[in-house]
């Protein structure tokens, strides 16, 4: 068995809550791995289990081949943990937040300043390391976090909804740290709740709702199974977009109606504009686009990501 | 087969050991002026008390006679008692305050408890700072002690371990309470709490001056238990009841460590 995380039928539940209930995963070393859902779908659960800091409820979990119940520290030394609310020592400065942590590892001194400096680099923060954490922007304490995660070397990171809250500039200075680190052959793990994100940094992932797995591949694989090569959105002036489903009939595989707008799903979205203009159907306005995460996932479950 | 298990568990222990002390590293890395102004204070309070009633309402009170029969001055009767008690609220405070503070509001042990460190030793590592801590006001005490011919250099060293004992005991189970507390309104509670046992714990007057209800009720407080071990070392008088304050005192350690753990262990790892 070669995968570093093995979960069968895991299962969490809080009270008569059923969190997780009962999942396969497999995460194979070097891929970065992804768990898509919208809020509340048991991303951040499954991550703590994983992270052996909340024991499961049931099924069988395995981590780098050890269990969390009965070796949670050994496990723990080789995994980097990125969660999802910053817990930076405020009490500390920069570079402290990452030698006192490297301690908790039992790594020495000298090793922690060095690899401290090191990583101070690698997230940008090199000059920083004197400042207190409270005056730092949000991205620079996501990518501090990151770093912290990074401090023994880990061979596995786990991110829980590592971009939440940052603004695009700061999400992109992130994907692209972490595609850095993806390079270098680190297994990461991810939670997410935005497609492109996924999309940017999976390899394999599985989408979640409702405690279970819906879906499980690449990004491509998932929306060449679940959805259409293109999607043509309308957006109709009228309180009732629903009204307009039946005159759409037949442009493409499927018609969507959402609150605000129509997914057609097509092969061809310049050639289901067309037909639309030819039904005399007048949209206020109209873009054709290629499927996307958030397609399969509106697919799998009638719902969509972020609410 | 036991002496494969022997090795394993020493170096399970001696990992515990490291992780706790990286947990109490953390606070001496925290430590800056501002904080080390409030441990100055700490100091000065039971000095003050010392000086105040010890000294001043002693002027007044004149000699004090002991259970045993023997006559001590009011100054040399109080001394002991404030040291216990600044062993209590200096433990007290770390680890009901501060604890409670890193716990819900920094999540500092949210991040500590994704490395291998595991909840007890959380417990430990804070409890050894707040102790560490504590040492300080009692070794500085105790020399003030020492200086106003109050107790002897050699029954001072003696007190020296109890009042580190005293630290310990109450720091476990400030560390216990904090896991109860709801919020910061609670903290009252404690102030209050403390304040009584402060009060009535046969600190400014023997408990044999009260009624047998109230004595007994008295007698039976974690704080007189103190009270009674470090003024009968410091003023030689030490007995057998001595040594059923260090068991009281052990007791509350080790099972206050105990819940403390399991209960950080059920608040921070559901």
């Amino acid at each position: 068995m070669n995968s570093l995380i093995h979960a069968r039928g895991l299962i969490k539940r809080f009270g008569d809550f059923t969190a997780v209930d009962g999942i396969d995963v497999d995460v194979r070393a070097g891929e970065a791995f992804g768990f898509l859902g919208p809020n509340g779908a048991g991303k951040s659960s499954t991550m703590r289990m994983i992270g052996c800091v909340s024991p499961p409820s049931g099924g069988v979990l395995q981590i780098l081949g050890m269990d969390p119940r009965r070796d949670g520290p050994r496990i723990r030394a080789r995994l980097g943990v990125c969660p999802q609310l910053d817990n930076l020592d405020p009490e500390l400065t920069v570079l402290e937040n990452l030698t006192t942590y490297a301690r908790f590892f039992g790594i020495s001194r000298k090793t922690a300043r060095d690899r401290a400096a090191e990583l101070l680099d690698f997230v940008q923060l090199g000059e920083r390391a004197g400042s207190k954490v409270e005056p730092l922007s949000g991205g620079m304490k996501r990518r501090l976090t990151i770093a912290r995660a990074l401090v023994n070397e880990p061979d596995v990171v786990l991110l829980d909804e590592p971009t939440t809250g940052l603004d695009p500039q700061a999400r992109h200075l992130v994907w692209e740290r972490l595609f850095r680190l993806k390079q270098q052959g680190v297994t990461l793990v991810l939670t997410t709740h935005y497609m492109d994100e996924a999309e940017q940094l999976c390899d394999r992932l599985v989408v979640m709702d409702g405690g279970r797995i819906v879906a499980e591949g690449s990004p491509r694989e998932l929306i060449e199974a679940h959805s259409t090569r293109e999607v043509v959105e309308l957006r109709f002036p009228t309180q009732d977009q629903g009204a307009y489903a039946e005159k759409l009939a037949g442009i493409g595989e499927r018609v969507e109606v959402l609150p605000d707008r129509v997914l057609l799903y097509v092969a061809d979205g310049d050639d289901a504009l067309a037909e639309v203009h030819r039904r005399s159907l007048s949209p206020a306005s109209s873009l054709a686009r290629r499927s996307s995460l958030e397609d399969v996932f509106l697919r799998l479950t009638g719902r969509t990501l972020v609410d | 087969m036991l002496t494969l298990t022997i090795p394993r568990r020493l170096m399970a222990v001696q990992a515990m050991g490291r992780r706790s002390a990286a947990v109490a590293e953390r606070n001496v890395a925290a430590l800056k002026t501002a904080y080390a102004l409030v441990m100055v204070g700490g100091l000065l309070e039971p000095v003050l008390y010392l000086f105040s009633i010890g000294v001043g309402v002693g002027a007044l009170v004149g000699d004090i006679p002991l259970p045993g029969g023997r006559v001590v001055g009011y100054a040399e009767f109080v001394a002991p008692a404030m040291l216990a008690s600044s062993a209590m609220s200096g433990a007290l405070s770390e680890t009901t305050f501060n604890f409670f503070g890193k716990m819900k509001f920094m999540r500092l042990y949210e991040g500590m408890l994704a490395t291998p460190v595991r909840p007890i030793e959380i417990a430990l590592g804070e409890l050894s700072w707040a102790m560490a801590r504590g040492s300080l006001y009692s070794g500085a005490f105790l020399a003030i002690m020492v200086a106003m011919d109050l107790t002897t250099p050699a029954r001072a060293l003696v007190a020296f371990p109890a009042s580190m004992l005293v630290g310990f005991a109450f720091g476990a189970l400030g560390m216990t309470i904090s896991t109860l507390m709801r919020g910061w309104q609670d903290f009252d509670m404690i102030g209050a709490g403390m304040f009584v046992l402060f009060l009535f714990s046969g600190t400014f007057v023997p408990a044999t001056a009260y009624p047998d209800v109230l004595r007994w009720l008295v007698e039976i407080t974690p704080l007189y238990r103190a009270v009674d071990l470090i003024r009968g070392l410091s003023l030689g008088t030490a007995g057998l009841v001595q040594l059923l304050d260090v068991l009281y005192l052990l007791a509350m350690l080790i099972v206050g460590l105990m819940v403390a753990g399991r209960r950080m262990e059920r608040l921070l790892c559901k």
